[in-house]
């Protein structure tokens, strides 16, 4: 009998000593589940970070990197939206700020508002009000952005580019007076991989921006500027000419395949997103210029990734202790360093940052500020694979007046929404 | 012992799976060919009925119109020539020559890969490499061997484009024709081609009046089989080429794909499974027609 009782009472104290050991480390235990598409090289890095600095904060939660490969994010968005729609909403996942935050997830109302989180955290401070404008709707803020990307960015060899003394083109027609000279001497003058879909549109925001300057840029996607605007017709038959000069293989290869043609000195110029800094300095090479587009000196096309609350996630508490890591200057320092791209927050030291990243933090404090349409910020994701596949056409098919009928239809139909 | 005759038990039985076809199969369908016409064009469901709108917007997109062209293309040529090759293979190997089992497998062996890793393999050989960086690929076995007039852009020409990835699949299915084949030349009895034999008949007589008529219900279900799986395809081209430039490698089925999870356009992407439903359809019926009844 008092065996049994001895027995008993030691269990109960283990038992009771089991659960109270995680409430006197901290308060939050279980699972966070994190989904993202960052898998290759510095982004997979970058995330890694975060979940060091998540892991030092929180031991006895379970994080669970949930990440599902495919440049620009389509698999994983297939998987979310699967998730969400089925009412089974992953805890957070990684979402382009902007519309495609806005639009597509925020006004049908699966989100939750984070404006007392960033009340409380001092975010409305410590970030600029171009990136507080893409993440808030109705007064309210949605998501908590861990990083920009400039998209207009033109990189160029700078081998290439010394030897035969080139300066880099500062307007369209110097563009194609490089491109001239370059053709002569045997290189590809202008270095694309299409087959991803979406980087012949990418290319071709940075060519609508130089056409017609940052602020009529931004009135294409809310209306203010037709797209029947002869300027639109410009830039398609600028693109069209640019595309003359390009590789012959570009269909078969990605960015970052198409790359390899200035890593080899085979191509001499790109555009191309500042992630394609990360993946230099991830194959280690170091020969490489950078450059505003023609003609979009001043002008910041930016993207920012970012994570969001959705409603009815099972782990709330360990989702907005994970979002204020996200947007915390320390996170912010340590993802951005890995990843290659600036911190959202104006107030990070980034003396140790590479050249690239330094000279763009500096233009995203002074430039203007313009949403890129490929990567979810500038219109909805429909009005947004609508113009991928139009100008994706374009290329092979390079009918200009066709184009831009198309991309007036779907403009009309966007806008009506 | 037998099992008394009971008439609810086989009822009792079959109907687990008779519900679960009837919801996961049937009821989906269903729930699609609703879907497509509604105006469930964002993420939010909108189940506003908007008639045909959806198939007609359909229709006039220039990647639709592109993309069924491909998918007619590409059937013609891969079952045409899955069929040609496959035959082929089965008769040289019914030859009872040596090493017929080694010849058999090595045929039938690429059908156990996924279109997933042939494709990445066709993507990397049909890469054309270009005259800066030097031909890759096949184009750079031919330049070895001397074929310098078939050095081609492979499936970045868009006058190509699908053509390429049809190639692929079709080394991919032609063994798993030749199998079906052998199958049925093994079935053919040995009396029949050696009393023709005997009475004068040429080889080529006995393969064309005797092999011919008895291969014709397996060219009938080889050509469902393949049928079916190019209307379908879409994982060999996710991953050998994409869209290809100008669409030219383009299928209903990335479009569909694209058009849901990307573009938020699930009534369309519906709209787009209801008609690579009926094109199956139109295949599969008047085979499961015949088959019924010859067993009526």
């Amino acid at each position: 009998m008092f065996r049994r009782i001895f027995v008993i009472t030691v269990l109960i104290f283990m038992v009771s000593v089991f659960f109270a050991i995680p409430t006197f480390a901290n308060n939050l235990k279980g699972v966070l589940e994190i989904n993202s598409w960052w898998t290759a090289g510095g982004e997979a890095e970058g995330l890694n970070a975060l979940f060091e600095i998540y892991r030092a904060k929180y031991p006895d939660v379970e994080v669970i990197n949930a990440t599902v490969a495919g440049g620009a994010g389509t698999n994983a968005k297939a998987v979310f939206k699967t998730r969400m729609l089925g009412g089974d909403p992953p805890d957070t996942f990684q979402v382009h700020a902007g519309h495609e935050l806005i639009d597509t997830w925020v006004v049908p109302g699966y989100m939750q508002p984070l404006t007392d989180i960033y009340k409380s955290e001092g975010w409305t401070e410590a970030m600029p009000q171009g990136v507080l404008d893409i993440v808030s709707y109705q007064g309210d803020y949605w998501s908590v952005p861990v990083n920009i990307h400039r998209s207009n960015v033109l990189w160029f060899n700078k081998s290439i580019f010394d030897k035969y003394k080139i300066t880099p083109p500062r307007t369209f027609n110097q563009f194609f007076d490089v491109c001239d000279e370059l053709k002569t001497k045997g290189v590809v003058p202008f270095v694309m991989g299409t087959k991803g879909g979406w980087e012949a549109g990418h290319v071709f925001e940075s060519i609508l921006l130089g056409k017609l300057g940052a602020n009529d840029y931004n009135g294409l996607w809310t209306g203010e500027v037709k797209w029947s605007d002869p300027r639109v017709t410009d830039a398609l038959e600028t693109f069209a000419k640019m595309v003359s000069y390009l590789n012959t293989d570009h269909s078969a290869l990605t960015w970052d395949e198409a790359g390899q043609y200035l890593l080899k000195e085979k191509g001499a110029m790109m555009i191309m997103g500042d992630w394609t800094n990360g993946w230099f300095m991830s194959v280690g090479f170091e020969d490489y210029g950078w450059a505003p587009p023609p003609n979009t000196e001043g002008i910041f096309l930016a993207l920012s990734d970012s994570f969001a609350l959705p409603k009815g996630c099972k782990n709330q508490e360990n989702v907005i202790a994970w979002l204020k890591v996200l947007g915390s200057k320390e996170g912010q320092y340590s993802f951005n360093k890995a990843k290659g791209s600036i911190p959202a927050r104006t107030d990070v030291d980034i003396s140790d940052y590479n050249d690239y990243l330094k000279s763009a933090a500096r233009d995203w404090q002074r430039d203007a500020i313009s949403p890129s349409v490929m990567h979810g910020a500038a219109a909805s994701e429909g009005w947004t694979t609508e113009y991928k596949d139009t100008i994706s056409l374009f290329v092979s098919r390079p009918d200009v007046s066709y184009t831009q009928k198309v991309l007036v239809t779907a403009a009309e139909e966007y806008l009506k929404k | 012992m037998q099992i008394k005759g009971d008439k609810w038990t086989p009822i009792l039985f079959i109907t687990p799976s008779i519900v679960a076809i009837g919801i996961f199969i049937y009821g989906f369908i269903g729930w699609t060919s609703f879907i497509s016409f509604t105006k469930w064009n964002n993420v939010l469901p909108d189940y506003t009925l908007v008639g045909f709108e959806n198939y007609r917007k359909l229709f006039a997109n220039m990647r639709f119109q592109i993309d069924l062209h491909n998918t007619l293309v590409f059937t013609v040529i891969f079952v045409t020539s899955c069929l040609l090759i496959g035959l082929l293979l089965a008769v040289l190997i019914d030859q009872r020559i040596k090493g017929e089992g080694i010849f058999r497998n090595l045929f039938l062996l690429p059908m156990a890969l996924s279109f997933i890793v042939s494709g990445v393999i066709w993507h990397w050989l049909f890469n054309p490499g270009s005259i800066q960086m030097g031909n890759i690929g096949v184009n750079q076995l031919f330049e070895k061997v001397g074929l310098n007039f078939l050095i081609c852009g492979w499936y970045t020409d868009p006058n190509i484009g699908i053509k390429a990835v049809a190639i692929a699949a079709i080394w991919q299915f032609s063994g798993y024709t030749m199998a079906l084949y052998l199958a049925g030349l093994k079935g053919i009895p040995l009396e029949l081609r050696e009393a023709a034999a005997i009475d004068g008949a040429s080889k080529w007589k006995i393969f064309y009046y005797i092999t011919l008529p008895f291969l014709r219900p397996i060219t009938f279900g080889a050509i469902i089989i393949l049928g079916h799986i190019s209307l379908k395809i879409f994982d060999l081209i996710v991953a050998m080429t994409g869209s290809g430039p100008a669409f030219s490698s383009d299928v209903p089925a990335f479009f569909m794909y694209d058009t849901t999870f990307r573009g938020n356009h699930f009534a369309q992407g519906a709209s787009i499974a209801i008609i690579l439903l009926l094109l199956v359809s139109l295949l599969i019926i008047p085979y499961l027609i015949t088959t019924f009844r010859k067993e009526a």
